[in-house]
């Protein structure tokens, strides 16, 4: 997203705060059960969305960053309603969205519409383009202005593809090309919410900027609002106003961009965006910053007690194993859920004795990382005693 | 291209004589695979020289379908496998200390594959055998070029699990590999890839498929266990972030030819080709907070079966009209050296490289 936009959003609306909310989430919760014996009694659940809450507002793009396994396009598919919640609501527009129906929700289809990761399975190789293009217009009954036809053609074009690509088959296409019809099926009907789910992840990278900036362009021109699902952290960077950045289920921080990548506050961002390597190898002296996390993420049939970072965090004390940190406001605009939060005061002083695992993370965690800001003194003094 | 009529195993050539052995580890000169098919001949690797030192990593980049992997299976002696692979034809020389490959009979290099050379795939899970133990793999890697006996090559396996980091691996040894994660599964492969103490590791793009926490412990372990062994790595990726980070030599291919090589420092701080350019620039970066858009390289990869004429990117390439003439478009430009150690295939003289890269380029990274 281009600065100069910003700046004329910022124009229009006193402050991104009073932007109007599109699509509200409260306590949001999928569980998927795990069913056993003959009489398929349920016997857990894989909890991949367990309570979340955010906003969307008009006109901007959230991204949505984690590893694998953290719920993430769950929660994408939860939000557009392909899957259904098992608790919590989502209200769009101010509407209750969470329980409607198939058909209560076929009207809401129009507003909210998906872009999908794997540009070779979305596609249904059996349809022209056109046939994959028109079929919103189909299902939902609209005829554009001057035909369908001229209007898909003028979707092809929008995306940067030809109009004679009207009567060919996906096979014909590129990785690349695929993605941009995925993109013009998309936008057909003129939706208010996009929810991409890794849109540009199995794209070469000079692709993946091809298609990155178109989305940015059409954002532009059409009011679009996104909430982007990815992996790559710098992509995020780049295309998102706001992050949300989730483990185990749950959104740990959500905060603007520039304070989560100049100043994140909790571990788990900070580790994983000290693992994203940079094109720079000027930088590679610099690796002391690097946080290695121990092992992988935690399954989510059980995740850990109290805060779910708390197994691989070199900073984690008895409070974080028994009780789970809420999702606080700490700065104007930085929500972040951890209770001793990096580049802010400490939110529980008293609780200063590292658990065993702590100190083992902390090996791993370079001197530079754990010697103290001013504001981190409290916790990263404990961590350095420890050591 | 009168030497493309060997097919399969090849008989010895003049060239293979020790006499003309090179003096790197792995030297790679002017290799070709060619693969025909119903559509024409698919040139995935077309005259493609380079070496690497023992203890050096060379760092391979480009984009899907740029001859990347076909050339590691190709040193690896794999690219006969497949469908495709009866009929490939090969030309030039791999020479792997001091012996020659590409006329070397199949079960000599054979013997090479898993002692000498070893390799990592992208996809751990489908590398591996679903039906084996973890355990059982890498025994049977141990015991194809060693003669021990199943208890001693057991001891051996939990060893190197071990050494790259799993956790009780006399408990884990015992797993299949879907009771492991994807940081593990691959943890594993190189654990069975290092158990015969190769000198050649090949790792295809090794950390793809994994998250960014696990792909930086998975660069580590690849480091440590470089400087253990002091093995040459070759290393495949189109993640320029992780070319930066471990690599001390880069080859940059397109269209099945390299376009530009050098040090890590050369390619990234004085790149000459605009392929180059368009592979920095169009990456997002997460060290720098950029409201610019980011460049992308117009236009699609090339097909390896009609590869443009003349240089192959300039269908792309943003000033593939600054050279005087159709030079671009008719003549396909050598390999020329542009600094010590630091080559690049471009028609551009080296002053309008200059100019484009410090005026145009470099300020909008």
């Amino acid at each position: 997203m281009s600065e100069t936009k910003k700046t004329d959003e910022a124009k229009t609306d006193a402050a991104s705060g009073e932007r109007e909310v599109l699509l509200k989430v409260e306590g949001l919760q999928k569980h998927f059960p795990i069913r056993k014996g003959v009489l398929q009694r349920q016997v857990g659940a894989v909890k991949a969305v367990d309570g979340i809450d955010f906003e969307v507002r008009k006109g901007e793009t959230l991204g949505v960053v984690g590893e694998s396994g953290c719920g993430k396009s769950t929660m994408g598919r939860v939000i557009t309603r392909l899957q259904d919640p098992t608790g919590g609501s989502i209200h769009f527009e101010g509407k209750d969205i969470t329980r409607l129906n198939t058909a209560g929700m076929r009207p809401l289809r129009r507003d909210i519409q998906m872009i999908f990761q794997d540009p070779y399975g979305s596609l249904n190789p059996r349809h022209t383009i056109g046939g994959i293009v028109s079929a919103p217009f189909r299902l939902q009954g609209v005829e554009p202005e001057g035909g369908v036809k001229k209007e898909v053609q003028r979707l092809l074009e929008l995306v940067g593809l030809s109009p004679e690509h009207y009567n060919r088959y996906p096979h014909e296409f590129s990785g690349g090309q695929r993605q941009r019809i995925g993109i013009a099926r998309a936008l057909a009907l003129k939706p208010k919410l996009v929810v991409a789910d890794e849109p540009v992840s199995a794209l070469d990278v000079s692709i993946q900027a091809q298609v990155v900036n178109l989305m940015d362009d059409l954002q532009e021109e059409l009011g679009l609002t996104y909430v982007i699902i990815a992996h790559d952290l710098s992509v995020v960077r780049h295309v998102s106003d706001r992050i949300a950045v989730m483990y185990l289920g749950k959104i740990v921080e959500l905060a603007d961009r520039s304070s989560l990548y100049e100043a994140p506050m909790h571990p788990y961002t900070k580790a994983l965006m000290s693992a994203v390597p940079v094109p720079d190898p000027k930088r590679r002296g610099a690796k002391s910053e690097r946080i290695l996390l121990r092992g992988d993420v935690p399954s989510p049939i059980s995740p850990p007690s109290g805060c779910r970072f708390h197994t691989r965090c070199w900073k984690a004390t008895e409070i974080c194993k028994t009780t789970e940190p809420p999702l606080l406001e700490l700065r104007p605009g930085q929500r972040v859920a951890c209770h001793h939060p990096e580049n802010f005061a400490d939110q529980a002083p008293q609780d200063t004795v590292l658990l065993t695992a702590a100190k083992e993370a902390a090996e791993l965690v370079s001197d530079k990382v754990l010697a103290k800001s001013p504001e981190t003194e409290a916790s990263s003094e404990d961590a350095a005693n420890d050591k | 291209m009168t030497e493309l009529s060997k097919t399969g195993a090849a008989v010895g050539e003049p060239t293979s004589s020790p006499s003309n052995a090179p003096d790197a580890f792995l030297a790679v000169r002017d290799l070709k695979v060619h693969f025909p098919t119903d559509d024409g001949l698919v040139k995935s690797v077309d005259g493609l020289t380079f070496q690497v030192e023992k203890g050096k990593t060379l760092c391979i980049v480009g984009e899907s379908g740029s001859g990347k992997s076909v050339t590691s299976l190709a040193i690896m002696g794999l690219h006969r496998l497949g469908a495709r692979g009866k009929n490939v034809q090969m030309s030039g020389e791999i020479w792997l200390g001091g012996k020659e490959l590409v006329s070397a009979a199949p079960d000599e290099v054979r013997r090479l594959r898993g002692r000498e050379m070893a390799m990592i795939f992208q996809d751990p899970l489908s590398a591996m055998h679903p039906y084996y133990t973890i355990g059982n793999q890498i025994v049977e890697a141990y015991r194809v070029h060693h003669d021990v006996n199943k208890k001693t090559a057991r001891k051996r396996a939990i060893e190197m699990l071990d050494r790259v980091g799993i956790p009780e691996p006399d408990k884990r040894v015992d797993n299949y590999p879907h009771e492991f994660s994807g940081g593990m599964r691959q943890r594993a492969m190189i654990a069975m890839a290092l158990v015969n103490n190769p000198e050649l590791l090949i790792a295809d793009e090794p950390t793809t498929a994994l998250d960014v926490t696990v792909q930086a412990q998975i660069l580590d372990l690849i480091r440590d266990l470089q400087k253990e062994f002091g093995s040459a790595v070759v290393l495949i990726t189109h993640d320029l972030g992780v070319v930066a980070e471990i690599a001390d030599d880069v080859l940059v291919m397109y269209g099945g030819r390299c376009v530009e090589r050098g040090s890590v420092d050369d390619v990234f701080e004085r790149p000459q080709h605009p392929y180059t350019w368009g592979l920095l620039g169009s990456m997002p970066r997460i060290d720098r907070e950029t409201s610019e858009r980011l460049i992308p390289v117009k236009g699609q990869p090339p097909s390896l079966i009609n590869v443009p004429s003349g240089c192959a990117f300039h269908p792309r390439c943003p000033y593939a009209d600054v050279p005087k003439g159709d030079v671009t478009r008719t003549v396909r430009p050598e390999l020329q050296q542009v600094g010590g150690g630091h080559f690049s295939a471009c028609h551009l003289s080296p002053e309008d490289r200059t100019r484009i890269w410090t005026e145009e380029i470099a300020p909008k990274l």
